[in-house]
């Protein structure tokens, strides 16, 4: 069983260089199988392995496999091993599967682009996809990075897939740069990492962590700081989440897999994968909370006034990070996890749902060139329907059961204010949500007539995989049911908790004292507050139909009202719209002084100093000398004879009177 | 008065300047030349009153192959100025500085 783990990375690397390296040879056509194929392939073995690990007694269900010694020097050794847990099986599942739909997706998607464009998106895709694997089956710190390096790569790659417009170009180096701000802090958290522990591996570091590490001490602070950076830059929160909404310039399907379903929620797997480290450190717990939830609003609030399709998800995915973020950040790690998933099928439905629409339109992005694309669009619209309901966290879609757990760990922790901010964001991610979808789909179309002839719904490659993932928008909650709601219908226990218990029974011990936090299904039809638990469900329920209603009577009912009302509060929308000026503020405080120094050590340092006067300069000295030796040189036999004769003149002169 | 080696040295010495004074200041090369048979002669002059004066033949020897090589070096020579007069029409040697660098 163990000793093939590594056939699912390896699959999609497989389809790397088939469709890397014959992919313009084979045409479209084989590209079109191999791509989704191999992952497809490797979601079927992570499917076998999950039901293997299943299969097992809870506290068994963990399969390691070490490839080989990577890297070895003194007493630092790292192997590329695969460590496959509760955890990383949820993940692998997660990777392939949605991976896998928005492969087929991307066939049907990416039609219109010539052999070798198609071919490269798909090696690309591949290479992601295995990167992505590696990130969250290695089983050290270092492996990690590379996978966590090889997702920012295929980022980059994929966000300037169209690299002939500069625009997209820009938008992937500056996904990069904004990267390497965040990985520069996961490295040094690494360096301590090893440092402290003398090992890069989970299995020496983690179990180690309690008796190395002093609870609250410096160490942990800075190490759980260091590997926080790292996720705040992978995972688009604040200060670091500037890149996110400039990669929506990528391909859609590309924004669906890399930017809201895997790569932007490494980080939260991250963290709950280091959760042994974390909770040694609970300033930086508070940290990761406080972030989350700031972020969780900030983000809503711009997504609110923002008019490109694509941007507004984005903002959307922003926000419900920092709400995976504020989930691990009290200690809920198994909610932070659940939500990942959940928002992985939902943000993914909603992209998709979006590149159709895009598709339909011949590329508009713009949503007031758009509306009432109901009729048209049927199997878009039922399935972004559900996404934007299970976003929205209307019960029993799968939304709703990973927010509301979240947002009642927040408030079991004992963290009312955050649960506040929360609370507000459920309310306007409804809000936006909709006013996107009414935006979309009801009232009269606003684009040129001409388009409107042209609406038509996608090929059945693009629509399956719509409707499979909105099938799993509103199921895919049901894993996860809480004991509140799970108790009284009959005994349903949480799945997901009891499924990944083996992996956080540390911080279920430790969080011990706050009731429940990450506990088993006995803890938990024990404890105590289930009405406090029902009304703040009632209350987030009640907020996210109030942002419904919101948006129904601003975009439907009355679709002058919202110019008007931004008409009245000019200064704040136009705040709000160009989103807070912080890629101005960037721009001012970073970007142009960093341009000026770049510049300063191009003209000055590298033109003036390097190649002016150390390079230019010796060869000009060295021309220089030349120039007076060479004039000795004068070809006159007499010049050379004075010479001669006055060396001999001097020779004999100090032999006679100086010897 | 009696001739000693001091005055068939002083004699050579003046030759040889005399030699010398041509090879730098004159512009014929075929005087240039001369000039430097003269140089060689004022050689062989000294060397010969010193093989005499010491009873040494190893000096006559020295200046009979100084002879020899002078005859070698003027058939050489010659033959070098009369192509480069072939070739410019002078035996100026300023006009002869094509190794310039």
């Amino acid at each position: 069983m163990a000793s093939w783990i590594w056939l699912v990375p390896v699959l999609p690397l497989a389809g790397v260089l088939v469709n890397g390296l014959l992919g313009r040879r084979l045409g479209k056509r084989a590209v079109s199988l191999i791509g989704p194929g191999v992952v497809g392939a490797a979601f079927a073995a992570a499917l076998v392995i999950f039901l293997a690990l299943l299969g097992r007694p809870a506290d068994d269900r963990t399969l390691s496999q070490t490839l080989y010694t990577w890297l070895s020097a003194g007493d630092f050794s790292a192997t590329v091993g695969f460590l496959v847990d509760p955890l990383s099986a949820t993940l692998m599942l997660v990777v392939t599967g949605v991976g896998f739909l928005i492969h087929v997706y991307s066939a049907g998607y990416m039609h219109a682009e010539d052999d070798a464009g198609f071919a490269r998106y798909f090696a690309y895709l591949n290479l992601f996809t295995f990167a992505m694997l590696l990130l969250v089956m290695a089983d050290n710190f270092l492996l990690l990075f590379v996978g966590w390096e090889g997702v920012g790569l295929c980022s980059y790659l994929l966000i300037g897939f169209w690299f002939k417009e500069r625009e997209n170009a820009e938008a992937g180096k500056k996904a990069f740069i904004v990267n390497r701000i965040g990985d520069f802090g996961f490295l040094l958290g690494i360096f301590l990492i090893f440092g402290t522990f003398g090992s890069v591996a989970f299995a020496d570091v983690l179990p180690e962590a309690a008796d190395t590490l002093a609870p609250g001490g410096d160490l942990a602070y800075w190490i759980c700081l260091l590997l926080f950076v790292g996720a705040v830059g992978k995972s688009a929160q604040i200060p670091l989440y500037v890149w996110l909404p400039d990669a929506m310039a990528g391909p859609t399907p590309v924004s669906a897999l890399i930017h809201a379903a895997t790569m932007v929620t490494a980080g939260v797997y991250m963290i709950a994968r280091a959760h042994a480290l974390y909770l040694m450190a609970p300033a930086i717990l508070a940290v990761v909370a406080g972030i989350g939830a700031l972020t969780a609003l900030y983000a809503a609030t711009i997504g609110l006034a923002q008019t490109d399709i694509k941007k507004v998800l984005a903002y959307s995915t922003i926000s419900q990070l920092g709400y995976m973020f504020l989930g691990v950040g009290v200690g809920a790690f198994t909610a932070g996890i659940f939500h990942l998933v959940t928002h992985s099928f939902f943000k993914a439905l909603l992209f998709l749902g979006a590149g159709s629409v895009i598709h339909a339109l011949h590329g508009e992005q713009d949503m007031r060139r758009m509306g009432g694309l109901k009729a048209d669009l049927p199997v878009t619209y039922w399935t972004i329907l559900l996404a934007t309901l299970a976003i929205a966290g209307i019960p029993p879609l799968a939304g709703f059961f990973s927010k509301d757990e979240i947002l009642w760990r927040v408030w079991e922790a004992g963290h009312p204010a955050l649960w506040v901010i929360g609370f507000a964001t459920a309310g306007l991610t409804a809000l936006y949500m909709f006013r996107l979808f009414f935006l979309t789909f009801h009232g009269g179309f606003r684009g040129p007539t001409e388009a409107r002839a042209h609406v038509h719904e996608s090929p059945p490659s693009m629509a399956i995989p719509l409707v499979v993932l909105g099938a799993l928008s509103v199921f895919g909650g049901w894993i996860g049911l809480p004991h509140a709601l799970g108790g009284p219908l009959g005994g349903i226990p949480n799945a997901f908790e009891e499924w990944l218990a083996p992996v956080f029974h540390a911080a279920a011990e430790i969080h011990g004292a706050a009731p429940g936090g990450g506990g088993t299904a006995a803890d938990g039809a024990a404890h105590g507050a289930p009405a406090i638990e029902y009304a703040l469900m009632a209350a987030s329920v009640a907020v996210a139909l109030l942002g419904i209603l919101l948006a129904w009577s601003l975009y439907v009912r009355n679709p002058a009202l919202p110019a008007v009302l931004s008409a009245r509060s000019r200064g704040l929308h136009r705040l709000v719209r160009d989103k807070y000026y912080v890629d101005e503020i960037y721009a001012a405080l970073v970007v142009r002084p960093f341009d000026a120094l770049s510049r300063f050590a191009w003209r000055a340092v590298d033109d003036g100093l390097i190649d002016g006067l150390g390079v230019r300069g010796t060869g000009w000295l060295v021309g220089l000398g030349s120039r007076v030796a060479s004039r000795w040189q004068s070809g006159y036999v007499q010049g050379y004879v004075v010479v001669f004769f006055g060396g001999v003149v001097a020779i004999l002169a100090y032999y006679l009177f100086g010897g | 008065m009696i001739v000693g080696v001091g005055h068939y040295l002083v004699l050579s010495a003046i030759l040889f300047t005399i030699g010398v004074v041509g090879v730098l200041t004159r512009k014929n090369a075929i005087i240039v030349f001369m000039s430097i048979e003269i140089m060689l002669n004022a050689a062989n002059l000294a060397l010969v009153t010193f093989a005499v004066s010491m009873g040494d033949m190893a000096g006559i020897v020295m200046t009979l192959i100084v002879i020899a090589v002078a005859a070698a070096e003027a058939a050489v020579g010659l033959a070098i100025i009369v192509a480069m007069f072939r070739h410019r029409e002078t035996v100026n040697i300023e006009a002869f500085n094509v190794l310039r660098g």
